[in-house]
């Protein structure tokens, strides 16, 4: 199935998703929302691992493994993510990063 | 040769003493610190006894020569294959005499300060403090090369200063061990200069190739000759300069009257018998190298020892503090001990000055060493140093009274006390040699004589007078030492120095020369006698001779105002116009630079620091903002 699809279409979506990614983490307050802005950012770069893999050397598996990495490593930044984000929380009673300006001159 | 390994030991003992009892100085509690150094140099001087038995009676073969040898070398930096240094102890006849003399002065203060020292806050930092001079002294005494001995020369220069500033709450203690450190560190300049001309152009530190009896080290440095003297004439009369700051020669002498600020005990081991005569002990270990290789230096050090010992003979007549009369009276003899060497030869009888130089310079450690702490038991007595609040002590204090005539008549050069025999030689030595030199010396003896004897009246004798609370003889471990140097004083000018101590090793007859020593015995006569008519009882006759000379006592007094020069050349002269433009260009030129450049640092990060808001998706923006910059810089220029 993937064969009848161009190569263009995927690289379209996942550069949409790496903007909408940076988007999201430039704007957003919420250190969630940022979270998740990064994840739609790895995820975009998983495709095109993919992508590449399958169109240039389709014999070949060295992209998939970069992206089961990508994701493992994901997982774990998410995790260390939440409990600092817990952690702000509790200090600060509030997760916006507009609040977070401590560490400035 | 290498049986003599053990010597090592007599200098490291007071390091590990001064080690333990400096870092323990809270833990030990009472006496314990005193008596813990006292036991380790104990054994030091154990040891130097057992060394100076087997050098010179048991290991010599009748008919030769006492040789030099190392004992022990190790390398201690090696620079180049040609520049190394060592460490290491030599052994000759000087050294293992000067082992005796400082072991045997710095016992006895130890047992001395035991009782002197009681109850003194930091009695453990004392003992610490002497110890590390007595390390620093015997590494000097051992050392196999110029370097070696420069090392330790500074050591006892710090000890010294340590101990002078003993009591470091007081002004004029602090400042008087700065102005010794100053001074001394001061000449130590000529002395280094010396070093590195004379090792420069003869190619070795050690002392051996230097004096070797054939002059070969000196005779490979051509013949370069500055404003008329060889460079090794040059390189000599600067090392006597540093000789010359340790030992108070004139004009560098100004430090030694004040540094009696400290403890007694320090001034009876450091600035009598042992320190000051470091000078000579220089001048005596690079003697052959004066004597073949710079006969003009060897009289600039028969004149200034000359002048200085005339010069602090007179001071010392006019002063009344007691510890600063023997102060001077210190320096005078070390001029003697210094004009000695200046007017010997090497080799043999002509080598008589260089004995004689020895020679008292032993006996003057043991009945200087007795004077001082005579000194100091009179004013643990009265505490007081100045004379004019003594008087009639004898009846108080009988066997400090003792002690303290046979020392006066010691140094008055009285037989059978072994300062006349010992003197006796410097006066034929000078005679032989130059008769001015001996005029001068001659009278320098009866002076002596006398101004001893002022101080021994003023002290024991004078009108009785009244004291506050009865002034009480010092403890038993104060009085023996007392005893036992005045032992010293009375018989050892009964040693054969020379069969022991000779310039060239070898021994040679020496016999008493009536036709000199009867009259300085009557120019010491005199002088008592002088003394006994002036002093003995209280009456006019001084205050009316010193008004008869009010000038010369005006200007004697006050130390012919050498003091004042210094301060007037180094306050008015060198701080008004060399230190304060320094200090300008110091503070406005130096100082402005690097005030300038951090100023500008500080001004560029004040102006560029509100970058660094703290808000993470600012830096995230500029972040890929930078990102971008880079793509469209490498996509469309490169």
């Amino acid at each position: 199935m993937i064969d009848n699809i161009p190569l263009n279409s995927f690289l379209v979506i996942s550069t949409l998703m790496f903007f909408i990614g940076i988007y999201g983490f430039l704007i957003r307050r919420n250190l969630i929302t940022m979270l998740m802005s990064i994840e739609l950012i790895l995820n975009s770069v998983n495709i095109n691992f993919v992508v590449f893999n399958k169109f240039l050397y389709p014999n070949l598996l060295h992209g998939h493994f970069f992206s089961l990495i990508v994701i493992a490593v994901a997982a774990s930044e998410a995790a260390v993510a939440i409990a600092i984000i817990i952690n702000i929380y509790r200090n600060f009673k509030s997760i916006d990063v507009d609040n977070l300006d401590q560490m400035k001159f | 040769m290498n049986s003599y390994a053990y010597t090592l030991l007599i200098p490291l003992i007071p390091l590990f003493v001064f080690v333990f009892v400096g870092m323990a100085e809270d833990k030990l509690k009472g006496k314990l610190g005193g008596l813990i150094g006292t036991a380790g140099l104990g054994i030091g001087t154990f040891l130097s006894y057992y060394t100076a038995y087997k050098y010179f009676i048991a290991d010599h073969v009748a008919g030769t020569g006492y040789t030099s040898f190392k004992a022990v070398e190790v390398t201690w930096l090696h620079l180049t294959d040609k520049l190394t240094i060592n460490l290491g102890v030599l052994i000759d006849p000087i050294s293992v005499m000067m082992l005796v003399v400082i072991t045997t002065v710095s016992f006895m203060v130890h047992i001395y300060s035991l009782g002197y020292m009681e109850g003194e806050r930091g009695f453990a930092r004392f003992y610490a403090f002497l110890s590390l001079f007595s390390f620093s002294m015997l590494g000097l005494v051992l050392a196999t090369n110029l370097f070696q001995m420069y090392i330790f020369w500074e050591l006892v220069g710090v000890s010294s200063f340590l101990l002078i500033g003993y009591y470091y709450e007081k002004p004029s203690a602090f400042s008087a061990a700065k102005k010794a450190f100053i001074v001394t560190r001061f000449a130590d300049l000529g002395f280094l200069i010396g070093i590195l001309m004379l090792s420069f152009n003869t190619g070795t530190f050690d002392f051996q190739t230097l004096t070797d009896p054939h002059g070969l080290a000196i005779a490979s440095t051509g013949g370069a000759v500055f404003m008329g003297l060889s460079v090794i004439t040059w390189a000599l009369i600067f090392i006597f300069i540093g000789g010359a700051g340790k030992s108070a020669m004139f004009p560098l002498h100004i430090w030694l009257p004040d540094a009696m600020e400290g403890p007694t005990p320090v001034s009876a081991l450091i600035h009598a018998a042992t320190m000051v005569v470091a000078g000579v002990y220089l001048v005596a270990r690079l003697f052959p190298v004066y004597a073949q290789g710079g006969p003009v230096a060897l009289e600039v050090v028969a004149w200034v020892g000359a002048f200085t010992s005339l010069f602090a003979a007179v001071i010392a007549t006019t002063q009344t503090d007691i510890k600063r009369v023997l102060a001077f009276s210190t320096m005078s003899q070390i001029g003697y001990m210094m004009l000695s060497l200046g007017v010997s030869g090497y080799g043999g009888e002509e080598g008589l000055g260089f004995m004689a130089s020895n020679f008292h310079l032993f006996t003057h450690a043991m009945f200087k060493a007795l004077l001082f702490l005579g000194a100091g038991a009179v004013i643990h007595a009265v505490h007081s140093n100045d004379m004019n609040e003594m008087g009639g002590l004898r009846k108080f204090l009988p066997i400090t009274h003792l002690t303290f005539l046979i020392a006066c008549l010691t140094i008055a050069g009285i037989p059978p006390f072994s300062g006349f025999f010992s003197k006796d030689e410097i006066l034929v030595a000078a005679f032989h040699s130059n008769k001015i030199l001996f005029g001068i010396e001659y009278f320098v003896a009866g002076l002596t004589a006398f101004y001893m004897f002022r101080l021994y009246y003023n002290i024991f004798w004078g009108h009785d007078r009244h004291y506050h609370h009865t002034p009480h003889e010092a403890p038993l471990v104060m009085t023996v030492p007392l005893m036992i140097l005045a032992f010293g004083s009375i018989f050892s000018g009964f040693l054969p120095f020379h069969n022991l101590v000779t310039s060239d090793g070898l021994g040679f007859e020496s016999h008493i020369d009536w036709m000199i020593a009867i009259p300085s015995i009557l120019a010491g006569v005199v002088g008592i006698a002088v003394a006994t008519v002036m002093y003995k009882t209280k009456n006019a006759l001084p205050e009316k001779l010193s008004k008869s000379f009010s000038f010369f006592y005006r200007w004697a007094f006050h130390k012919f105002y050498i003091d004042e020069v210094y301060l007037f050349v180094t306050k008015k002269i060198i701080f008004n116009y060399i230190s304060r433009p320094v200090a300008w260009f110091d503070r406005h030129i130096v100082d402005g630079t690097m005030n300038g450049i951090a100023g500008m640092v500080q001004f560029a990060s004040v102006s560029i620091r509100g970058l660094q808001t703290g808000r993470v998706q600012q830096y995230g923006f500029v972040f890929l903002g930078g990102v971008v910059a880079l793509v469209l810089i490498f996509v469309y220029l490169f």
